[in-house]
Protein backbone atom coordinates (compact mmCIF):
# COMPACT_ATOMS: atom_id res chain seq x y z
CA UNK A 1 0.00 0.00 0.00
CA UNK A 2 2.80 2.72 0.90
CA UNK A 3 4.53 1.86 -2.07
CA UNK A 4 1.49 2.01 -4.49
CA UNK A 5 0.92 5.55 -2.81
CA UNK A 6 4.30 6.74 -3.04
CA UNK A 7 4.12 5.97 -6.66
CA UNK A 8 1.14 7.77 -7.34
CA UNK A 9 2.46 10.63 -5.56
CA UNK A 10 5.73 10.99 -7.34
CA UNK A 11 4.23 10.41 -10.61
CA UNK A 12 4.17 14.07 -12.27
CA UNK A 13 0.88 12.67 -14.33
CA UNK A 14 -0.82 12.96 -11.49
CA UNK A 15 -0.05 16.94 -10.50
CA UNK A 16 -1.04 18.38 -14.01
CA UNK A 17 -3.67 18.61 -16.29
CA UNK A 18 -7.65 18.06 -15.77
CA UNK A 19 -7.11 14.76 -13.53
CA UNK A 20 -4.09 16.35 -11.83
CA UNK A 21 -4.52 16.91 -8.03
CA UNK A 22 -4.33 20.92 -8.26
CA UNK A 23 -7.44 20.86 -10.71
CA UNK A 24 -9.42 18.36 -8.44
CA UNK A 25 -9.29 20.42 -5.66
CA UNK A 26 -10.70 23.64 -7.46
CA UNK A 27 -13.39 21.37 -8.42
CA UNK A 28 -14.22 20.24 -5.07
CA UNK A 29 -13.67 23.81 -3.74
CA UNK A 30 -16.26 24.94 -6.49
CA UNK A 31 -18.98 22.91 -5.07
CA UNK A 32 -18.15 23.83 -1.52
CA UNK A 33 -18.68 27.19 -1.84
CA UNK A 34 -21.47 27.22 -4.73
CA UNK A 35 -23.08 24.57 -2.04
CA UNK A 36 -22.11 27.12 1.23
CA UNK A 37 -23.77 30.36 -0.62
CA UNK A 38 -26.40 28.71 -1.57
CA UNK A 39 -27.41 27.32 1.67
CA UNK A 40 -26.21 30.41 3.55
CA UNK A 41 -28.95 32.36 0.81
CA UNK A 42 -31.76 30.15 2.69
CA UNK A 43 -30.40 29.60 6.03
CA UNK A 44 -29.07 32.34 7.57
CA UNK A 45 -31.88 34.97 7.11
CA UNK A 46 -34.71 32.24 8.90
CA UNK A 47 -31.89 31.43 11.61
CA UNK A 48 -31.41 35.54 12.33
CA UNK A 49 -35.87 35.71 12.26
CA UNK A 50 -36.26 32.75 14.25
CA UNK A 51 -33.55 33.68 16.67
CA UNK A 52 -34.67 37.48 16.76
CA UNK A 53 -38.43 36.74 17.12
CA UNK A 54 -37.80 33.76 18.99
CA UNK A 55 -41.06 32.33 16.75
CA UNK A 56 -40.69 28.60 15.07
CA UNK A 57 -37.76 27.71 16.97
CA UNK A 58 -38.95 24.02 18.09
CA UNK A 59 -39.64 23.42 14.67
CA UNK A 60 -36.29 24.69 13.42
CA UNK A 61 -34.29 22.91 16.12
CA UNK A 62 -37.02 19.77 15.31
CA UNK A 63 -36.29 19.55 11.69
CA UNK A 64 -32.84 19.97 11.44
CA UNK A 65 -32.53 16.59 13.97
CA UNK A 66 -34.38 15.17 10.97
CA UNK A 67 -31.95 16.11 8.24
CA UNK A 68 -28.86 15.19 10.93
CA UNK A 69 -30.21 11.58 10.35
CA UNK A 70 -30.15 11.32 6.93
CA UNK A 71 -27.82 9.44 5.21
CA UNK A 72 -25.64 11.71 2.52
CA UNK A 73 -25.60 8.36 0.31
CA UNK A 74 -29.37 7.92 0.31
CA UNK A 75 -29.80 11.42 -0.51
CA UNK A 76 -27.42 11.77 -3.18
CA UNK A 77 -28.40 8.37 -4.88
CA UNK A 78 -32.22 9.52 -4.56
CA UNK A 79 -31.38 13.13 -5.81
CA UNK A 80 -29.85 11.45 -9.09
CA UNK A 81 -32.59 9.42 -9.86
CA UNK A 82 -34.75 12.21 -9.55
CA UNK A 83 -32.94 14.75 -11.54
CA UNK A 84 -30.80 12.08 -13.57
CA UNK A 85 -27.85 14.68 -13.79
CA UNK A 86 -25.06 14.55 -11.80
CA UNK A 87 -24.59 18.08 -11.11
CA UNK A 88 -27.90 19.16 -10.57
CA UNK A 89 -28.18 16.27 -7.99
CA UNK A 90 -24.61 16.89 -6.08
CA UNK A 91 -25.36 20.68 -5.33
CA UNK A 92 -28.99 20.31 -4.45
CA UNK A 93 -27.77 17.12 -2.10
CA UNK A 94 -25.39 19.95 -0.60
CA UNK A 95 -27.59 22.66 -0.19
CA UNK A 96 -29.80 20.28 1.96
CA UNK A 97 -27.49 18.94 4.15
CA UNK A 98 -25.01 22.37 4.43
CA UNK A 99 -28.59 24.33 5.61
CA UNK A 100 -28.94 22.68 9.07
CA UNK A 101 -25.76 23.81 11.26
CA UNK A 102 -26.16 27.20 9.47
CA UNK A 103 -29.35 27.66 10.34
CA UNK A 104 -28.31 26.20 14.09
CA UNK A 105 -25.41 28.21 14.19
CA UNK A 106 -27.20 31.62 13.50
CA UNK A 107 -30.36 30.89 15.83
CA UNK A 108 -27.98 29.58 18.45
CA UNK A 109 -25.92 33.28 17.91
CA UNK A 110 -28.98 35.12 17.94
CA UNK A 111 -30.14 32.95 21.09
CA UNK A 112 -27.20 33.90 22.96
CA UNK A 113 -26.93 37.60 22.99
CA UNK A 114 -27.46 38.80 26.07
CA UNK A 115 -30.94 40.02 26.57
CA UNK A 116 -29.69 43.18 29.09
CA UNK A 117 -27.41 44.36 25.87
CA UNK A 118 -30.84 44.12 23.59
CA UNK A 119 -32.62 45.90 26.31
CA UNK A 120 -29.71 49.11 26.60
CA UNK A 121 -30.06 49.35 22.73
CA UNK A 122 -34.16 49.12 22.85
CA UNK A 123 -33.38 51.93 25.62
CA UNK A 124 -30.69 54.12 23.59
CA UNK A 125 -33.57 54.45 20.39
CA UNK A 126 -32.63 51.93 18.31
CA UNK A 127 -35.26 50.06 16.26
CA UNK A 128 -35.84 46.59 15.53
CA UNK A 129 -33.73 46.56 12.48
CA UNK A 130 -30.71 48.41 14.08
CA UNK A 131 -31.07 46.12 16.50
CA UNK A 132 -30.24 43.20 14.99
CA UNK A 133 -27.90 44.77 12.39
CA UNK A 134 -26.18 46.62 14.76
CA UNK A 135 -26.22 44.68 18.08
CA UNK A 136 -27.63 40.98 17.46
CA UNK A 137 -25.88 40.55 14.22
CA UNK A 138 -22.30 41.55 15.19
CA UNK A 139 -22.18 39.91 18.73
CA UNK A 140 -23.58 36.45 17.13
CA UNK A 141 -21.09 36.57 14.11
CA UNK A 142 -18.86 34.25 16.10
CA UNK A 143 -21.63 31.80 16.63
CA UNK A 144 -22.88 32.01 12.65
CA UNK A 145 -19.59 31.56 11.50
CA UNK A 146 -19.21 27.98 14.03
CA UNK A 147 -22.25 27.00 12.12
CA UNK A 148 -20.76 27.60 8.84
CA UNK A 149 -17.75 25.65 9.86
CA UNK A 150 -19.70 22.74 10.41
CA UNK A 151 -21.54 23.17 7.21
CA UNK A 152 -17.95 23.05 5.35
CA UNK A 153 -16.99 20.23 6.63
CA UNK A 154 -20.07 18.55 5.83
CA UNK A 155 -19.93 19.37 2.46
CA UNK A 156 -16.09 18.63 1.60
CA UNK A 157 -17.26 15.20 3.03
CA UNK A 158 -20.83 15.24 1.03
CA UNK A 159 -18.97 16.31 -2.19
CA UNK A 160 -16.34 13.46 -2.17
CA UNK A 161 -19.39 11.13 -1.53
CA UNK A 162 -21.16 12.56 -4.41
CA UNK A 163 -18.65 11.22 -6.41
CA UNK A 164 -19.95 8.08 -6.53
CA UNK A 165 -23.18 9.58 -8.62
CA UNK A 166 -20.57 11.31 -11.29
CA UNK A 167 -19.61 14.52 -9.74
CA UNK A 168 -15.96 15.51 -10.39
CA UNK A 169 -13.55 16.71 -7.63
CA UNK A 170 -11.44 14.57 -5.35
CA UNK A 171 -14.09 12.11 -4.85
CA UNK A 172 -12.90 10.80 -8.10
CA UNK A 173 -9.78 9.83 -7.01
CA UNK A 174 -11.15 7.58 -3.85
CA UNK A 175 -14.46 6.11 -6.45
CA UNK A 176 -12.80 5.60 -9.64
CA UNK A 177 -9.40 4.18 -7.46
CA UNK A 178 -11.70 1.73 -5.79
CA UNK A 179 -13.55 1.00 -9.01
CA UNK A 180 -9.70 0.09 -10.95
CA UNK A 181 -8.37 -1.37 -7.80
CA UNK A 182 -6.04 1.53 -8.21
CA UNK A 183 -5.03 1.69 -4.25
CA UNK A 184 -2.08 4.32 -4.63
CA UNK A 185 -5.13 7.08 -6.06
CA UNK A 186 -7.21 5.77 -3.56
CA UNK A 187 -5.33 6.44 -0.49
CA UNK A 188 -3.55 9.80 -2.05
CA UNK A 189 -7.41 11.31 -2.65
CA UNK A 190 -8.63 10.13 0.45
CA UNK A 191 -5.08 11.65 1.83
CA UNK A 192 -5.74 14.81 -0.38
CA UNK A 193 -9.46 15.51 0.87
CA UNK A 194 -9.00 14.73 4.78
CA UNK A 195 -5.91 17.74 4.25
CA UNK A 196 -8.20 20.53 2.50
CA UNK A 197 -10.59 19.70 5.26
CA UNK A 198 -8.40 20.44 8.01
CA UNK A 199 -6.97 23.48 6.27
CA UNK A 200 -10.67 25.23 5.66
CA UNK A 201 -11.72 24.38 9.37
CA UNK A 202 -8.40 26.00 10.71
CA UNK A 203 -9.00 29.13 7.75
CA UNK A 204 -12.60 29.29 9.32
CA UNK A 205 -11.30 29.04 13.01
CA UNK A 206 -8.94 31.86 12.34
CA UNK A 207 -12.26 33.81 10.81
CA UNK A 208 -14.10 32.92 14.20
CA UNK A 209 -11.40 34.84 16.62
CA UNK A 210 -11.00 37.88 14.01
CA UNK A 211 -14.73 38.47 14.00
CA UNK A 212 -15.26 37.99 17.72
CA UNK A 213 -16.56 41.90 18.40
CA UNK A 214 -13.90 43.61 21.23
CA UNK A 215 -16.47 44.32 23.60
CA UNK A 216 -17.62 40.51 23.59
CA UNK A 217 -13.67 39.94 24.20
CA UNK A 218 -13.41 42.33 26.80
CA UNK A 219 -16.64 41.64 28.82
CA UNK A 220 -15.92 37.27 28.53
CA UNK A 221 -12.30 38.19 29.48
CA UNK A 222 -11.94 35.01 28.22
CA UNK A 223 -10.52 35.05 24.57
CA UNK A 224 -12.36 34.18 21.51
CA UNK A 225 -11.83 30.41 22.02
CA UNK A 226 -14.45 29.87 24.63
CA UNK A 227 -17.05 31.16 22.63
CA UNK A 228 -15.74 30.46 19.41
CA UNK A 229 -15.75 26.65 19.95
CA UNK A 230 -18.85 25.37 17.67
CA UNK A 231 -20.98 22.51 18.84
CA UNK A 232 -19.75 19.39 16.15
CA UNK A 233 -22.91 17.73 14.59
CA UNK A 234 -20.98 16.80 11.17
CA UNK A 235 -22.44 13.79 9.84
CA UNK A 236 -21.05 12.80 6.63
CA UNK B 1 -45.87 2.19 -12.40
CA UNK B 2 -46.64 4.49 -9.59
CA UNK B 3 -43.78 4.53 -7.06
CA UNK B 4 -46.24 2.60 -4.58
CA UNK B 5 -46.53 -0.40 -6.99
CA UNK B 6 -43.20 0.01 -6.85
CA UNK B 7 -42.57 0.11 -3.65
CA UNK B 8 -45.15 -2.92 -3.30
CA UNK B 9 -43.03 -5.03 -5.38
CA UNK B 10 -40.12 -4.39 -3.44
CA UNK B 11 -40.88 -5.25 -0.39
CA UNK B 12 -43.53 -8.20 -1.56
CA UNK B 13 -40.40 -10.33 -1.91
CA UNK B 14 -39.32 -12.77 0.57
CA UNK B 15 -36.09 -12.72 -0.62
CA UNK B 16 -35.76 -8.73 -0.01
CA UNK B 17 -37.08 -8.90 3.42
CA UNK B 18 -34.79 -11.71 4.64
CA UNK B 19 -32.01 -9.54 2.88
CA UNK B 20 -33.43 -6.28 4.33
CA UNK B 21 -33.62 -7.94 7.80
CA UNK B 22 -29.84 -8.61 7.67
CA UNK B 23 -28.87 -4.95 6.61
CA UNK B 24 -30.20 -3.64 8.93
CA UNK B 25 -28.93 -5.88 11.76
CA UNK B 26 -25.18 -5.26 10.00
CA UNK B 27 -25.61 -1.48 9.88
CA UNK B 28 -26.89 -1.69 13.73
CA UNK B 29 -23.62 -3.67 14.43
CA UNK B 30 -21.38 -1.09 12.37
CA UNK B 31 -22.89 2.01 14.03
CA UNK B 32 -23.44 0.80 17.81
CA UNK B 33 -19.72 -1.18 18.47
CA UNK B 34 -18.02 1.81 17.40
CA UNK B 35 -20.77 3.95 19.50
CA UNK B 36 -19.94 1.73 23.10
CA UNK B 37 -15.87 1.54 22.20
CA UNK B 38 -15.83 5.43 21.66
CA UNK B 39 -17.69 5.78 25.24
CA UNK B 40 -15.15 3.73 27.07
CA UNK B 41 -12.35 5.84 25.17
CA UNK B 42 -13.23 8.67 25.60
CA UNK B 43 -13.82 7.65 29.28
CA UNK B 44 -10.28 6.74 29.64
CA UNK B 45 -9.53 10.12 27.88
CA UNK B 46 -11.20 11.81 30.65
CA UNK B 47 -9.12 9.77 32.96
CA UNK B 48 -6.16 11.04 31.32
CA UNK B 49 -6.97 14.54 31.35
CA UNK B 50 -8.91 15.66 34.22
CA UNK B 51 -7.49 18.55 35.56
CA UNK B 52 -4.16 18.79 33.72
CA UNK B 53 -4.22 21.44 31.04
CA UNK B 54 -1.81 20.72 28.63
CA UNK B 55 -3.08 17.39 28.29
CA UNK B 56 -5.97 18.16 27.36
CA UNK B 57 -5.66 20.96 25.43
CA UNK B 58 -3.78 18.40 23.22
CA UNK B 59 -6.70 16.03 23.44
CA UNK B 60 -8.94 18.56 22.16
CA UNK B 61 -6.74 19.79 18.95
CA UNK B 62 -6.44 15.96 18.39
CA UNK B 63 -10.10 15.09 18.89
CA UNK B 64 -10.98 18.03 16.65
CA UNK B 65 -8.35 17.62 13.63
CA UNK B 66 -9.50 13.95 13.77
CA UNK B 67 -13.05 14.42 13.90
CA UNK B 68 -12.77 17.16 10.88
CA UNK B 69 -11.49 14.49 8.21
CA UNK B 70 -14.31 13.35 6.11
CA UNK B 71 -15.66 9.90 6.85
CA UNK B 72 -14.62 8.14 3.19
CA UNK B 73 -12.07 9.98 3.33
CA UNK B 74 -11.14 8.16 6.55
CA UNK B 75 -12.53 5.32 6.09
CA UNK B 76 -9.84 4.45 2.89
CA UNK B 77 -6.57 6.31 5.10
CA UNK B 78 -7.07 3.82 7.70
CA UNK B 79 -6.06 0.87 5.55
CA UNK B 80 -3.52 2.54 4.22
CA UNK B 81 -2.08 3.15 8.02
CA UNK B 82 -2.55 -0.29 9.37
CA UNK B 83 -2.86 -2.68 6.71
CA UNK B 84 -5.99 -3.48 6.49
CA UNK B 85 -8.01 -4.78 3.49
CA UNK B 86 -9.10 -1.46 2.03
CA UNK B 87 -13.25 -3.36 1.90
CA UNK B 88 -12.86 -4.64 5.47
CA UNK B 89 -15.45 -3.52 7.60
CA UNK B 90 -13.11 -2.93 10.37
CA UNK B 91 -11.70 0.24 8.60
CA UNK B 92 -15.78 1.53 8.86
CA UNK B 93 -15.83 0.51 12.70
CA UNK B 94 -12.46 2.09 13.30
CA UNK B 95 -13.36 5.17 11.35
CA UNK B 96 -16.63 5.88 13.44
CA UNK B 97 -14.91 4.75 17.04
CA UNK B 98 -12.60 7.82 15.77
CA UNK B 99 -15.53 10.27 15.39
CA UNK B 100 -17.08 8.89 18.50
CA UNK B 101 -14.46 9.37 20.42
CA UNK B 102 -13.24 13.08 18.82
CA UNK B 103 -17.11 14.05 19.76
CA UNK B 104 -17.04 13.00 23.29
CA UNK B 105 -13.43 13.59 24.66
CA UNK B 106 -14.30 17.55 25.02
CA UNK B 107 -17.74 16.88 26.78
CA UNK B 108 -16.06 14.27 29.05
CA UNK B 109 -13.43 16.71 29.89
CA UNK B 110 -15.60 19.68 30.79
CA UNK B 111 -18.32 17.59 32.85
CA UNK B 112 -15.77 16.08 34.51
CA UNK B 113 -14.11 18.93 35.63
CA UNK B 114 -17.25 20.56 36.78
CA UNK B 115 -18.05 18.19 39.00
CA UNK B 116 -18.07 20.48 42.59
CA UNK B 117 -14.72 20.28 44.32
CA UNK B 118 -16.84 19.51 47.65
CA UNK B 119 -18.18 16.57 46.39
CA UNK B 120 -14.77 15.14 45.24
CA UNK B 121 -13.85 16.25 48.88
CA UNK B 122 -16.57 14.37 50.47
CA UNK B 123 -16.06 10.94 48.16
CA UNK B 124 -11.93 11.29 49.28
CA UNK B 125 -13.26 12.38 53.08
CA UNK B 126 -15.34 9.03 53.01
CA UNK B 127 -12.51 6.78 52.16
CA UNK B 128 -12.30 6.09 48.21
CA UNK B 129 -9.66 6.43 46.64
CA UNK B 130 -9.06 7.87 42.99
CA UNK B 131 -9.80 5.36 40.74
CA UNK B 132 -13.27 4.24 42.88
CA UNK B 133 -13.82 7.98 43.44
CA UNK B 134 -14.08 8.58 39.58
CA UNK B 135 -16.08 5.13 38.70
CA UNK B 136 -18.41 5.72 41.54
CA UNK B 137 -18.78 9.36 41.92
CA UNK B 138 -16.77 11.37 39.52
CA UNK B 139 -18.11 9.25 36.17
CA UNK B 140 -21.77 9.37 37.24
CA UNK B 141 -22.14 13.10 37.71
CA UNK B 142 -20.85 13.24 34.33
CA UNK B 143 -23.44 10.61 32.87
CA UNK B 144 -25.99 14.14 31.85
CA UNK B 145 -23.61 15.45 29.12
CA UNK B 146 -21.74 12.14 28.19
CA UNK B 147 -25.41 11.02 27.17
CA UNK B 148 -25.74 14.27 25.24
CA UNK B 149 -22.82 13.68 23.16
CA UNK B 150 -23.76 10.16 22.72
CA UNK B 151 -27.16 10.95 21.38
CA UNK B 152 -25.67 13.35 18.88
CA UNK B 153 -22.59 10.48 18.18
CA UNK B 154 -25.06 7.70 17.61
CA UNK B 155 -27.16 9.41 14.96
CA UNK B 156 -24.11 10.52 13.33
CA UNK B 157 -22.59 7.20 13.29
CA UNK B 158 -26.10 5.26 12.16
CA UNK B 159 -25.94 8.02 9.33
CA UNK B 160 -22.81 7.53 8.17
CA UNK B 161 -22.39 3.76 8.36
CA UNK B 162 -23.84 3.92 4.85
CA UNK B 163 -21.01 5.60 3.25
CA UNK B 164 -19.60 2.44 4.07
CA UNK B 165 -21.19 0.47 0.57
CA UNK B 166 -18.64 2.65 -1.66
CA UNK B 167 -15.87 0.20 -0.04
CA UNK B 168 -18.04 -2.75 0.28
CA UNK B 169 -19.15 -3.15 3.74
CA UNK B 170 -22.95 -4.10 4.23
CA UNK B 171 -25.22 -2.50 6.09
CA UNK B 172 -28.04 0.16 4.41
CA UNK B 173 -25.98 1.70 2.46
CA UNK B 174 -26.20 -1.43 0.23
CA UNK B 175 -29.83 -0.49 -0.43
CA UNK B 176 -28.37 2.73 -2.16
CA UNK B 177 -25.87 1.46 -4.56
CA UNK B 178 -28.27 -1.27 -5.13
CA UNK B 179 -30.66 1.18 -6.42
CA UNK B 180 -28.37 3.65 -8.31
CA UNK B 181 -26.87 0.94 -10.18
CA UNK B 182 -30.44 -0.56 -11.44
CA UNK B 183 -32.26 2.81 -11.39
CA UNK B 184 -34.88 1.63 -9.07
CA UNK B 185 -36.36 4.13 -6.15
CA UNK B 186 -37.56 1.41 -3.87
CA UNK B 187 -34.70 0.29 -2.57
CA UNK B 188 -33.10 3.94 -2.26
CA UNK B 189 -36.25 4.95 -0.29
CA UNK B 190 -36.80 2.12 2.24
CA UNK B 191 -32.94 2.45 3.01
CA UNK B 192 -33.73 5.92 3.69
CA UNK B 193 -36.35 5.33 5.99
CA UNK B 194 -34.92 2.35 7.57
CA UNK B 195 -31.73 4.50 8.52
CA UNK B 196 -33.92 7.46 9.82
CA UNK B 197 -35.96 5.20 12.37
CA UNK B 198 -32.78 3.41 13.61
CA UNK B 199 -31.54 6.35 14.39
CA UNK B 200 -34.95 7.62 15.91
CA UNK B 201 -35.46 4.18 18.12
CA UNK B 202 -31.58 4.33 18.92
CA UNK B 203 -31.91 7.85 20.36
CA UNK B 204 -35.18 6.92 22.85
CA UNK B 205 -33.14 3.84 23.78
CA UNK B 206 -30.22 6.15 24.83
CA UNK B 207 -32.51 8.67 26.40
CA UNK B 208 -33.93 5.52 28.65
CA UNK B 209 -30.71 4.90 29.50
CA UNK B 210 -29.81 7.89 30.48
CA UNK B 211 -32.83 8.23 33.02
CA UNK B 212 -31.84 4.51 34.50
CA UNK B 213 -28.27 5.99 35.03
CA UNK B 214 -29.10 9.32 36.83
CA UNK B 215 -32.21 8.57 39.14
CA UNK B 216 -31.09 11.78 41.33
CA UNK B 217 -32.29 13.63 38.47
CA UNK B 218 -35.52 13.00 37.12
CA UNK B 219 -37.04 16.05 37.21
CA UNK B 220 -36.40 18.18 34.58
CA UNK B 221 -34.44 17.44 31.39
CA UNK B 222 -31.01 19.19 31.93
CA UNK B 223 -29.88 21.96 30.10
CA UNK B 224 -27.47 19.22 28.30
CA UNK B 225 -30.29 17.61 27.29
CA UNK B 226 -32.04 20.48 25.66
CA UNK B 227 -29.03 21.84 23.35
CA UNK B 228 -27.94 18.43 22.04
CA UNK B 229 -32.13 18.26 21.27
Amino acid sequence: MITELADWVSDPANWQGPDGVPARVLEHLGYVGLGLVLAAVIAVPVGLFVGHTGRGGVLLVGSGNAIRALPTLGLVTFLFLVFTDSLVAAIVGLVVLAIPPILAGTYAGIQAVDRDVVDAAEGMGMRGWQRLWRIEVPISLPLVLGGVRNAVLQLVATAAVAAYVGLDGLGRYLIDGLANLDYGAVVAGAIVTALLAVTLDLLLAGAQRVVLPKGVRLATGTGPSAAAEPTREVTA
Amino acid sequence: MTFLDELGRFLGSENVREQLGRNLLEHCYLALLPLVLGVVLAIGAGWLGRGRRRMRGALFVVGNVLYTIPSLALFLVIPGIIGTKITSSVNVVLALTIYTTALLVRPVLDALDNVPAHVVASATALGYRPARRFLAVELPLAVPVLAAGVRVASVSNISLVSVGALIGTGGLGVLFTDGFQRTYFAPIVVGIVLTVLLALVVDVLLVALRRVLTPWDRTAPTRAEVTAA
